[in-house]
């Protein structure tokens, strides 16, 4: 579904991420993770079309899309839930979902895909009025998923969507994460929560300073020595 | 004074402000939507409103338009130089440093005002008059009907443009966008064209309050966008720049002042007063009336 074959991505003249490759079959859950400043979100930035590639290639459905402009890539069936959230906190809870089914043409449908948010994240319904940055942290997690679900995503990038929150959210996310992808949709995940991550994907790969250092099935990696050892604590 | 002139004085003066006010506030809204979505201080916006101005002009004198048409027509002609301003000169510079792009819209500027005499000469036009003005008198209260007309223009543009940016598609993509590009892009949303846009929406504005001034004052000239460019820019800051509703008061505040200060004292304060006004105000509070006290990252 999702092919990234060596890209290079600079920021100035910090070489962010050097040579990487990955791909995402469909219907998987695959996870990214690493220590702080490794290149996750870099690497979900780029695929987004945020940043653009310096060489490589990310094919995405069978077409190249490094270099496309992001709006394209959302319209193509790919989300992203950016680290720390990026709800429009001046907005509404309502126009924060509004916004994330901006491309949608099928008008028709938004109210059952709404239903469908609200019936994942309860307490979205209940703040619907309510301006998106009084929501709780945990909240505005939820809300800026159910933003990206509103685009009806075949693929969906989540960067760290357990940052802050209380052990028994984490829980509750993880799990609406597994239901999103058992729904249809194909998972991208970045975590520093490598335990939580592990449990739930189907592969994963381990990223070190702009490079993947490990990768292979989500079980073989958690059962890992060296895995075990830099990311589990042990 | 006595007291009965004094009250007169004071809500004779507060009718004048207001009329004068709205024009402000009109060319106010430009510069805050336009700061709020690429932070640029548009110092060409000014020039957009006498380009309205003009605009207006020509069709009422060679199309032979009515006003309503040719307000009509003077918006979309500014709407359209607005786009292809931004298209041309701003959006190139969308990295760029922000003085860089200043120091372009104070060249925009001086390029729309010299450009403007070479085709129009620098002569003064006199504005024809679309509305017969009539005066009506509320027992010594002077209200003539340009003021009416200037009042429920401006009213009507101001709520239709709240209702556009709170309510249509279009309008929560500009907040979106003013609030995080990122974020914006993420959802979809093409930023240039809503930048495009948000320029479309404020040099219609713009042009509205410069064929509104050319009915009131009866005379246009390409200079004329300067000073009123100035004090809206002050209103817009007054107000705290980026706020829609902070456009509005700053606008129809510094129009009563002036006049106030016209009225009570001397029309040669105005415009001091006026700059004077928004020192105080921001000496105490620093991101204007309505703006949230918090500094600005940088
Ligand atoms: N806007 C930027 N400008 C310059 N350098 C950046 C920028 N964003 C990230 N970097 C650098 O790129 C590298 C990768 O950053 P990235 O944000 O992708 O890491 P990460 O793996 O997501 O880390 P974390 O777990 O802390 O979120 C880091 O060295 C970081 O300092
Ligand atoms: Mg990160």
């Amino acid at each position: 579904m999702l092919s990234i074959q060596n890209i290079d991505v600079y920021y100035g003249a910090i070489h962010a991420l050097k040579g990487i490759s990955l791909d995402v079959t469909e219907g998987e859950i695959v996870t990214l993770i690493g220590a702080n400043g490794a290149g996750k979100s870099t690497t979900l930035r780029t695929i987004s079309g945020l940043l653009k590639p310096k060489s490589g290639k990310i094919v995405y459905e069978g077409k190249e899309i490094a270099g496309l402009p992001a709006q394209q890539i959302v319209g193509m069936g790919l989300s992203q839930v950016p680290e720390g959230r990026r709800i429009f906190a001046n907005m509404t809870v309502m126009e924060n979902l509004e916004l994330g089914a901006y491309l949608r043409k099928d008008k028709e449908n938004l109210a059952g895909d709404l239903k469908n948010v609200f019936a994942k994240f309860p307490r979205l319904e209940e703040r619907k009025a309510q301006v998106a940055g009084t929501l709780s942290g945990g909240e505005q997690q939820m809300l800026a998923m159910g933003r990206a679900l509103m685009s009806r995503p075949r693929l969906l990038l989540l960067d760290e969507p357990s940052m802050g929150l209380a052990p028994l959210l984490v829980k509750e996310i993880f799990s609406i994460i597994k239901e999103i992808n058992e729904g249809g949709t194909t998972i991208l995940l970045v975590e520093q929560n490598a335990n939580m991550a592990l449990s739930i994907a189907d592969r994963a790969y381990v990223l070190e300073t702009g490079r993947v250092i490990l990768s292979g099935p989500a079980k073989e990696l958690a059962a890992s020595e060296e895995v075990r050892k830099a990311y589990l604590g042990g | 004074m006595d007291a009965s002139s004094f009250l007169h004085q004071l809500v004779q003066q507060l009718i004048n402000g207001i009329s004068l006010g709205s024009i402000y506030a009109l060319v106010a809204l430009g510069y805050t939507m336009v700061y709020g979505i690429i932070k640029l201080i548009n110092f060409a916006h000014g020039d957009i409103y006498m380009l309205g101005a003009y605009a207006g002009f020509f069709a009422t004198t060679i199309l032979k338009l009515s006003f309503l048409p040719a307000l009509v027509f003077a918006m979309v002609v500014a709407a359209v130089a607005g786009i292809i301003i931004e298209r041309l000169a701003y959006r190139p510079l969308r990295n760029a440093p922000r003085i860089a792009v200043l120091i372009t819209a104070i060249g925009v500027s001086l390029l729309l005002e010299y450009g403007m005499m070479l085709f129009v000469t620098p002569q003064p036009r006199t504005f024809p008059a679309v509305f017969s003005a009539t005066v009506y008198n509320f027992g010594g209260l002077i209200v003539n009907s340009q003021q009416v007309l200037i009042l429920v223009t401006a009213v009507f543009l101001m709520v239709t443009l709240t209702y556009i940016v709170q309510k249509t598609m279009v309008g929560k993509a500009m907040r979106a966008v003013s609030y995080d590009m990122d974020a914006a892009r993420l959802m979809g949303i093409d930023v240039d064209k809503v930048i495009s846009y948000t320029f479309a929406l404020g040099s219609a504005l713009a042009a509205a309050a410069g064929v509104l001034v050319g009915v009131y004052y009866n005379s246009i000239d390409p200079l004329m966008g300067i000073m009123p460019g100035l004090k809206a820019f002050v209103a817009a800051v007054l107000g705290g720049i980026g706020i829609l509703p902070g456009a509005m008061l700053g606008g129809v505040l510094l129009g009563v002042v002036e006049a106030m200060v016209s009225g009570f004292f001397s029309s040669t304060f105005r415009d001091a007063a006026a700059f004077a006004i928004l020192i105080i105000i921001l000496l105490f509070r620093p991101s204007g009336l309505l703006g949230k006290n918090i500094r600005e990252k940088v």
